[in-house]
């Protein structure tokens, strides 16, 4: 071959060349960009939140990710590990906002410390890190929390548009004649500020039984009117579970961005609704209908933001749709029936420890699976 | 572009990689490369025995001539790419990372036939003389893996076969030469595919096409009544070549596991084998050339050229005007399944599909963290296995918990890999399990 000596031809060196087993290229996602688009996707929480109950929602965002971000650097500096190696993924980020959801507005910073400590240190450090832990971190903080300390975990602040006059729901609970039945039993607490919808509903239960009268007081906080104003967010609660109109926006970003499988929000939601929705058709005086269900609590923060958690979760779509129905009647049980008015974050941890159980029984039959009987040998 | 008139299949899963490189070559015209001084062809290329040598250091050769026989029923002759004198058969760099064996021949520059075979009515001879003129010329599956196609040809007889597929899927990112053989040499693809299907004894021929390439399909459907041969076109989605997953996109079927396509009444050809199963039949040439798709992003010209067996990957490069700047990788085949090359002096063997060349920030660096369990592996497994649980049991030389979990039936194509954004070299994982399993079944056996 004669060599053209007009163009200076450059040919690769075959020692500089990388000998690596194939696949030789790569998609572009990784664990960072998946963090940090699942920060995106809880922006329309956050700026809900903020909206809702003030820059408190914002103080309390940032102690929270403060404290997440820091103690997970504390843990990485005393295990040898590299300070900012876990911190440049963005999963701590993740985990802080998604505590701070988990509480009210009215939370204080050493609150959030401790909640901080419970999710990085105890939810996720412990195990191994990110990838490793068993429950979701977020959930295990809110728990610890509302076992530890239950008054600092239930004070709940009115949000923006709730007035005596105008909240529908505590208009409606406080003008009922009840209220004073409630007072005499003790059962409203000195110093609530404001209480939940999910909470009234069991103190209702808790004074007038399950007959008629409950039934009738449940229509006060369980309407049309009010329905409305749960979806929007107005009414107490976590500054991150109020709003399902946000959440919703949360969940389809989350979804179009392929980031959870819609398996669980829609088999838990579903799950939920078909649950309650049979409990008060059977038992009207048992708990409200459906639809309250899904708009109050944290059904819908759950339902999107935390049983979605890809490490917690099972891996494959059937896998998902099994632990998201059983989650559904978990919470259902425990809201209806339990010592607690939501059931939501007990329920993500009991189904967290069961996810490797559901992946042997949803384990998914390779392509052209045969039953080993039907061939001679075996494979 | 107009919508396509077909039916569009596809299988169910896989990836699809966003910029698939193939419009770096896509539109360039299959060129013949000049005659060089001296070729190199491999002894051992095809799947099975390697044939055996049947010339000597000194002899002369003539073009086409038989260099070297099948050693058995698996194995495919060898024949020479040009006239000229054999220089020796020696060791060189071997696509594999380790020397082979390999028969050098000197060019004499004129390039001159040796005797052929006579050429054949396909339409009047019997299947079984088909197939011994395809295992005379040599033929092997040139879609990668190099299988003698008269083996795949003879399935054992209680196994009826109904379907031909012709594979002109070329899902592999950055190839073309399959979409510019079935552009530019229509009637030999139509014609090898129906000679294959006479082969085999087939009612059903059809060609399958991933959809982006829409003017190749166009070009077949023309022409495909006159031959009776079917054309299917398919989803773009990563393996949709695979031999199982094609056969499931176009006939429905599932091979079972651990099967092989005769089980569901199918064969499978590559539409480069088809090329040359035709030149075999109505020319008694010998399979001594094949399109290859030089590319990539360092490549100066990229394009799709006709090389013969044992063209050296550099000269190769260099009628593809060499590099701009230094590559990070070389690769023998596409991005997903390629090999990854030391040396520019490996030649190209029946089955070099591409000679890809990757820019050094292209490649993908395995820095692996944990899995966090996002299912991207799951979603994107061809063959519905648990790649990322299955790495995990491998990392901790849990082999037999890996095989109770189907490790087995892994096809390798990467998918796992090339998903997971924790950068786990899954893929790669599984086949080292694969390996240690093999090895002890063979263990056990003896």
């Amino acid at each position: 071959m004669t060599q053209d000596s007009k163009v200076q031809l450059m040919l690769p060196k075959g020692e500089e060349l990388l000998l690596s087993p194939s696949p030789h290229i790569h998609d572009k996602e990784s664990i960072q960009s998946i963090m940090l688009k699942v920060v995106l996707a809880m922006l329309p929480v956050v700026a809900a939140g903020v909206y809702f109950f003030g820059l408190d929602a914002l103080r309390v965002i940032g102690w929270c990710v403060f404290f997440c971000v820091g103690l997970e650097m504390v843990w990485c500096f005393f295990a040898g590990k590299p300070v900012l190696g876990t911190v440049k993924d963005g999963s701590t980020l993740v985990t802080g906002i998604l505590l701070a959801l988990n509480l009210s507005a009215a939370t204080s910073w050493w609150v959030c410390l401790l909640g901080g400590i419970l999710a990085i240190w105890l939810g996720k450090q412990v195990f191994g890190g990110l990838g490793q832990n068993p429950f979701n971190p977020a959930a295990v903080a809110r728990v610890g929390l509302l076992i530890a300390l239950p008054r600092e975990l239930t004070t709940w602040v009115p949000a923006r548009g709730m007035t005596a006059d105008l909240n529908s729901y505590s208009k409606a609970f406080y003008t009922t004649p009840d209220f004073t039945r409630l007072q005499e039993a003790g059962q409203v607490v000195d110093g609530m500020t404001c209480a939940t919808p999910l909470s009234l509903a069991q103190t209702t239960t808790k004074v007038l039984g399950h007959g008629e009268q409950a039934a009738y007081n449940f229509a006060e906080i369980a309407n049309p009117e009010a329905y409305w104003q749960y979806f929007l967010g107005n009414m107490g609660g976590c500054l991150g579970e109020t709003s399902a109109l946000a959440i919703l926006a949360g969940g389809v970003m989350l979804l179009a961005m392929k980031l959870i499988r819609w398996q669980i929000p829609v088999f838990y939601i579903g799950t939920v609704a078909l649950f309650s929705g049979l409990v008060n058709l059977l038992w009207p005086g048992v708990t409200p209908p459906p639809l309250f269900h899904l708009l109050t609590g944290g059904l819908m923060l759950a339902a999107f933001f935390m049983a979605t958690d890809m490490v917690t979760s099972p891996i494959t779509p059937k896998g998902a749709a099994i632990f998201a129905v059983m989650l559904g009647i978990m919470t259902c049980v425990i809201r209806i029936w339990g010592g607690f008015p939501e059931g939501v974050s007990f329920s993500i941890l009991l189904m967290n420890a069961l996810v490797p159980l559901i992946e042997k029984i949803a384990a998914i039959k390779p392509f052209g699976f045969r039953k080993a009987a039907a061939v001679k040998g075996g494979a | 572009m107009k919508p396509l008139k077909i039916k569009i299949v596809s299988f169910k899963k896989g990836v699809h990689p966003r910029d698939d490189g193939k419009s770096l070559s896509r539109s360039s015209a299959i060129r013949t490369a000049p005659l060089l001084e001296r070729y190199q062809v491999i002894v051992g290329q095809n799947i099975g025995l390697p044939p055996r040598v049947v010339v000597k250091a000194g002899e002369e050769v003539k073009k086409g001539q038989l260099l070297a026989e099948p050693s058995g029923f698996v194995s495919a002759a060898l024949h020479s790419p040009t006239s000229g004198k054999i220089e020796g058969i020696i060791d060189i760099p071997g696509p594999m990372g380790i020397p082979a064996e390999a028969i050098s021949i000197l060019a004499d520059g004129k390039d001159e036939w040796g005797e052929l075979p006579p050429p054949l009515d396909w339409q009047t001879v019997s299947g079984e003389t088909l197939k011994a003129r395809i295992q005379e010329c040599g033929i092997v599956g040139m879609g990668g893996a190099a299988f003698p196609s008269h083996v795949k040809l003879s399935p054992p007889p209680e196994k009826k076969v109904d379907c031909m597929i012709i594979n002109g899927a070329e899902c592999e990112p950055y190839l073309t030469a399959d979409h510019r053989v079935m552009l530019e040499e229509t009637e030999k693809v139509l014609l090898g595919a129906a000679i294959l299907g006479k082969a085999a004894g087939v009612k059903n021929t059809v060609v399958a096409i991933e959809v982006n390439k829409a003017d190749a399909i166009e070009a077949l459907l023309a022409r495909s009544g006159e031959y009776r041969v079917g054309v299917v076109g398919m989803k773009v989605q990563y393996p949709q070549g695979a031999e199982k997953q094609l056969i499931y996109a176009v006939t429905g079927r599932k091979v079972p596991t651990g099967g092989l396509p005769a089980d569901v009444g199918c064969i499978v050809q590559n539409v480069g084998t088809a090329v040359a199963v035709a030149d075999a039949v109505t020319g008694g040439v010998p399979l001594i050339e094949r399109v290859t798709t030089i590319t990539g992003e360092p490549v100066v010209t990229p394009g799709n050229w006709r090389l013969k067996v044992g063209t050296p990957v550099v000269e190769a490069l260099k009628l593809a005007g060499g590099v701009k700047r230094d590559p990070g990788k070389l690769i023998l085949g596409g991005p997903m399944m390629g090999f990854a090359q030391r040396s520019t002096d490996v030649p190209v063997m029946k089955n070099t599909s591409g000679i890809l060349l990757l820019d050094k920030a292209a490649i993908s660096q395995y820095q692996a963290s944990p899995c966090i369990r996002c299912g991207r592996c799951v979603d994107g497994c061809a063959m519905q296995l648990l790649p990322s649980p299955l790495s995990c049991m491998i990392e901790a030389d849990r082999f037999q918990d890996a095989y109770e979990n189907n490790v087995m039936d892994c096809i390798e194509c990467g998918s796992c890999s090339f998903a997971c954004p924790a950068r786990r070299p899954i893929v790669q994982q599984i086949r080292r399990a694969k390996a240690e399993i093999r090895n002890s079944l063979n263990h056990k056996k003896k």
